[in-house]
């Protein structure tokens, strides 16, 4: 099975064999309990379980707060990508590496002090609340939230390619009297979209499976602030083990589509950025 | 099409025009470095600030009563133990995943690397379900276990598999792009040297990988003493026995204790501080190593 080409070093067998033991003993056959259980619902049931009113809004809540958040991550990750590569001031590095704060603040952390921070109290709330704006337990508050939690996803994803990119393209652009403006629409933003788009979308997944950060801030109130994993955590406090099943098997699926999206995105942009060199 | 004709006739970039049209205008930078600035001080910057704010707004008293807690020191305790085992189990499988994918060709390859990635697509929530729904009382193995007197959820063990599973991907995902680089000749001279493959591990693969495998393991330390999701859901918040520190903060918020939460959530911050520090460190270490 290995190739002859690495004939010689030892340890394929036992690694391989170890990792994916490992591999299904820890991830593998625990998800498949999910569909398992899930393959024991009737239609019926599943169908009145994924599709009641409740099960809905929150579908409804989580994509929407996520798409949201998600689009807002790709407008200032972008800024954020080309103000950390194209330009010097003090501090970047410092905000550089800040940019990754939502990546090791525990979630719970994040979704205390949001609420805190948004509360009628609070110091952005005491701003907000008097021009009218709720922002703690509404979706707003949700969506701003999940905008904490994707915010390092598109800067991460933006940033490698635009270190990359060859100046040549932009220069010749240039030179040939197109404006700025025209250049970056013609030139750089050809090459940036499956970046952007990954790092977008990479967001929203996280988004959608997001919990800590989201349900302090939430309310929580079922059919208006009522993310779907809140939904499954609340039926399976209630022991319905069938409907918390039936739920997480269609944000489970939705996960997998999103991954398979994204990596072909990462595909198209691997392809795009190795002809950068080359032909377009 | 359009850029292979602009390559050619490319003018010499050093001429003052086409360097001023490669720059920004002077108000684009301002603009753009505003709106940078002002939105990593709004979302990042504020709440870090406001954790520490609200972590001694009831004076240094309240702070340290807190954090010494014998409920908040249980579930310090407990935080480290799960992240002492779920640590270097995931790590050993990061490194021996790294070892077959990065050094050997077989079929099946992409989909294991894809395999080993689903965790990080699977809802925290869903991810302590799973284990809910295999291990629970009303689980698929939980008849057996009552009968054997076994307890994995609303205890320790389930948050062990549930934290261990979440924080899976984190080592194998930064080896295997930094093997697959780093090629494998160096290892292939040691052994028809005549090194033993345990050797050859110990001398050149180990110190070839030693930086990646310590910035995997910042990442999956901070992710596994952070879980919250998860974790809460397998845990049964027992005080003093079944809480981490991130469902300690949740347990002391939901009561009002707003400045004890934010005491010992102000641990967690400085976690994430000093992982940030050493990601940074290790980021510019690796970046020194490969240019020489």
């Amino acid at each position: 099975m290995a190739s002859p080409r690495n004939g010689v070093l030892p340890g394929f067998g036992l690694t391989l064999g170890f990792s994916i033991l490992y591999l299904s003993l820890l991830v593998l056959i625990p998800l498949s309990a999910l569909f398992y259980r899930t393959a024991s619902l009737s239609l019926a049931d599943f169908v009145a379980e994924v599709a009641s009113p409740r099960a809905l809004a929150a579908y409804q809540l989580s994509f929407g707060a996520s798409l949201a958040a998600a689009l807002t991550n790709a407008g200032f990750g972008l800024v954020l990508a080309w103000v950390l590569v194209r330009y010097r001031f003090p501090g970047r590095e410092l905000v550089d590496a800040f940019v990754d704060l939502p990546f090791a603040l525990p979630t719970a952390v994040a979704g205390i002090t949001l609420t805190t921070l948004l509360a009628k109290n609070g110091w952005l709330g005491r701003i907000l609340e008097p021009l009218g704006i709720h922002a703690a337990y509404t979706p707003l508050g949700v969506t701003l939230a999940l905008t904490f939690i994707g915010l390092p996803f598109v800067v991460r994803s933006v940033q490698p390619v635009l270190e990359d990119l060859e100046s040549e393209a932009e220069e010749a652009a240039a030179s040939l009297g197109a404006s700025r403006w025209q250049t970056f629409r013609r030139v750089l933003f050809p090459a940036l979209w499956p970046a952007l788009v990954t790092g977008a979308a990479l967001a929203f997944a996280r988004s959608l499976g997001e919990y800590g950060s989201v349900v302090f801030i939430s309310g929580n109130m079922p059919l208006h602030t009522e993310i779907v994993p809140l939904l499954i955590v609340t039926k399976l406090e209630q022991y319905d083990y069938a409907g918390a099943t039936a739920i997480a098997t269609v944000m489970l699926v939705s996960s997998f589509v999103l991954l398979l999206a994204i990596n072909a995105l990462q595909a198209i942009g691997r392809k795009r950025l190795a002809g950068a060199g080359g032909a377009p | 099409m359009t850029s292979a004709v602009l390559r050619e006739s490319a003018a010499d970039p050093a001429t003052p025009s086409v360097r001023a049209a490669l720059q920004d205008p002077p108000w684009v930078r301002a603009t753009l470095i505003a709106l940078a600035l002002g939105f990593v001080s709004l979302f990042l910057l504020l709440p870090l600030l406001a954790v520490f704010a609200q972590a001694f707004s009831g004076g240094l008293a309240t702070y340290f009563a807190a954090i010494t807690d014998p409920i908040a020191l249980q579930a310090i305790r407990l935080t480290l133990i799960v992240a002492a085992i779920s640590v270097p189990l995931n790590a050993v499988f990061g490194v021996s995943a790294a070892w077959a994918i990065a050094r050997f060709d077989f079929r099946g390859k992409n989909l294991l690397i894809t395999l080993i990635d689903l965790p990080f697509a699977v809802s925290p929530v869903i991810s302590g379900l799973i284990f809910v729904l295999l291990f629970g009382a009303q689980g698929l193995l939980g008849p057996w276990l009552i009968e054997h007197g076994i307890k994995i959820i609303f205890a320790v063990p389930g948050i062990l598999l549930a934290t261990t599973f979440i924080t899976f991907p984190f080592v194998a995902r930064e080896l295997i792009p930094l093997m697959q680089e780093q090629g494998s000749e160096e290892e292939e001279a040691a052994i028809s040297l005549g090194a033993s493959g345990w050797q050859m591990f110990r001398r050149v693969t180990l110190p070839n990988i030693r930086l990646g495998l310590l910035y995997g393991i910042v990442l999956l330390n901070a992710r596994a003493m952070g879980e919250f999701g998860a974790v809460s859901v397998v845990s049964g918040h027992i005080r003093g026995k079944t809480n981490t520190i991130p469902l300690h903060v949740e347990i002391l918020y939901n009561e009002y204790q707003s400045s004890a939460a934010f005491a010992v959530a102000s641990l967690l911050a400085l976690l994430a501080l000093v992982t940030l520090v050493a990601k940074r460190v290790l980021e510019w270490q690796i970046r020194r190593e490969k240019q020489s």
